[in-house]
């Protein structure tokens, strides 16, 4: 469903990734895994198109993305959740959510969007009134992800959705990425936490400064001793 | 004082308060270009006074060329919003590809103002010229008060369309996306907001408002010159921080104090004062409320 084939971007003169490859199947959980700086985020960035890459294609569905504006790319059916959250500060839960269905014009199925998300985050629905800001930050989580599952991406990118956030939510995170997947939802996923992204994942890739060292199936890469070392902490 | 002075000055007073009123809307409506684009680029576009400017004279020019008053004020607001797109396109979307720094688009909006401001000068000369007071449906009479109607018609106009962009920003989608540009411009195009779009209709609002205050004002004051733009820019950006600049609202309010102030600082102080009260109520504001009247606390773009 989507293939990234020799991706080079630079950061004024760092080069942040140079040559990744990677491909994702429709219905797969795929998790990059890396330490900070290794260009987990650049590549995500690069794929929705927030960063421009200097060589190298992006292809999904057959459509060619490479350096295509972020708003054509959503259209396509790719989602991300950024790092950070990136709510909408101001603008209340419902208004978010509402965002996040900004390419759909079909009122019924925007309906249908409103009530798997709020089925997914019941939190979301008590809190529709609010305004993001005042949300703590796993509400805030659980906001950006349904604000990217709104448009009913067919990919959806999730950028450490566990971020900062306590032990029992960090379970609950992945139970929902897992249940996403199980609705139909291919999901490309970074995180910090590796043994937990593992865990949920069909396939994974090692990335270390900005090139891909590993990849395989989920299982295998967790009981190889080089990711276990770095990476489980074990 | 005998009972008839009396009288008098309280005509003079409630006379000079309308007067006031009607400016200080049509100070609010530019006002509000101000804040407007503010808001999306905390960018201060100080080439506002000189659109504002350009729109008085589009609608002279069209005027001039018999399509009638209001056609030609309609086409004088289509041709001021494109030419707020214009500058956008050409000289600021420039600078936002490169990530040059805020004060390089500031420059660049004042070296803009400085081009239009010229070019008007060059194609109109830089006379006064008159211009038809098409609003003007003589004294209305309430009791024994009299007021200009012109005054009454600038101030339901300006309200009107005030109203109207708040409806558009508040209750439509494209508002929505506006404001949800406003507070994080990535995670907007994340949710397949064209950015840059909204950042033109931004302009074309800010242009188009301004060319309305432009035909009000020239109705009112009936003449027009290339320079005009200048002072009431200025009073009008001191409007829109004084009521704290992207909030909507305080532009309307920031635009009555000014109006206001500068209609009785020109009659009871004297007319040589009514270009500095604006600015001296400003500062004594901005000591009190560094952020303006409503302004919000964290200006900071995150």
């Amino acid at each position: 469903m989507l293939k990234v084939s020799g991706l080079n971007t630079y950061y004024g003169h760092i080069h942040a990734l140079k040559g990744i490859d990677l491909e994702i199947k429709k219905g797969e959980i795929v998790s990059l895994i890396g330490s900070n700086g290794a260009g987990k985020s650049t590549t995500l960035g690069s794929i929705a198109g927030l960063v421009r890459s200097q060589s190298g294609t992006v292809t999904f569905l057959d459509n060619d993305i490479t350096n295509m504006p972020p708003h054509n790319i959503v259209k396509l059916g790719i989602s991300l959740s950024p790092e950070g959250r990136e709510v909408f500060p101001a603008l209340t839960v419902h208004e978010n959510l509402k965002l996040g269905a900004y390419i759909k014009n079909d009122k019924r199925s925007i309906a249908d969007s409103y009530e798997r998300v709020y089925e997914l985050f019941p939190r979301l629905k008590e809190r529709i009134k609010q305004t993001a800001g005042t949300l703590s930050g796993g509400e805030q989580q659980m906001l950006a992800i349904g604000r990217a599952l709104m448009s009913e991406p067919q990919l959806l990118m999730l950028d450490e959705p566990s971020l900062g956030l306590a032990p029992n939510l960090v379970l609950l995170v992945f139970e929902l990425i897992e249940s996403i997947n199980k609705q139909g939802t291919t999901i490309l996923l970074i995180e910090q936490n590796a043994s937990m992204a593992l865990s949920i994942s069909h396939r994974a890739y090692v990335l270390e400064t900005g090139k891909i060292t590993m990849e395989g199936l989920a299982k295998d890469l967790a009981d190889d001793p080089r990711v276990r070392k770095a990476y489980l902490g074990a | 004082m005998s009972g008839l002075t009396r009288n008098c000055v309280a005509r003079v007073i409630i006379q000079q308060l309308f007067n006031g009123l009607a400016l200080g809307m049509a100070y609010a409506l530019i006002a509000v270009g101000y804040s407007l684009v503010f808001g999306i680029l905390r960018l201060i576009n100080f080439s506002h006074g000189s659109i504002y400017a350009f729109s008085a004279h589009m609608a002279l020019l069209f005027i001039g060329m018999q399509f009638g008053v209001i056609p030609a004020i309609a086409m004088s607001i289509v041709l001021t919003g494109l030419l707020g797109v214009i500058i956008d396109k050409t000289a600021l979307e420039p600078l936002r590809k490169k990530n040059s720094i805020p004060m390089a688009a500031l420059i660049t909006t004042i070296g803009m103002s400085n081009i239009i401001q010229n070019l008007l000068m060059i194609f109109f000369n830089t006379e006064r010229k008159p211009f038809p007071a098409f609003f003007d449906f003589g004294m209305i009479k309430l009791g024994n008060l009299q007021i200009n109607s012109t005054q009454v018609v600038m101030c339901i106009v300006s309200l009107a369309l005030l109203i109207l962009l708040t409806l558009i920003i508040n209750k439509t989608k494209l508002g929505l996306s506006m404001r949800a540009t406003e507070q994080n411009a990535k995670a907007a195009s994340l949710m397949g907001i064209n950015t840059n779009f909204i950042i033109s209709f931004t302009f074309f609002m800010g242009g188009a408002s301004a060319a309305i205050a432009g035909a009000l004002i020239s109705g009112y004051y009936q003449i027009v010159y290339p320079g005009m733009g200048f002072m009431v820019g200025l009073k009008a950006f001191a409007a829109a921080v004084l009521g704290g600049i992207g909030v909507l609202y305080g532009s309307v309010v920031g635009g009555l104090v000014v109006g206001v102030s500068e209609s009785f600082a020109a009659t009871f102080i004297g007319s040589s004062y009514r270009d500095s009260i604006a600015f001296i109520i400003l500062i004594l504001v901005l000591i009190l409320r560094p952020t303006g009247l409503f302004g919000k606390k964290d200006i900071k773009k995150v």
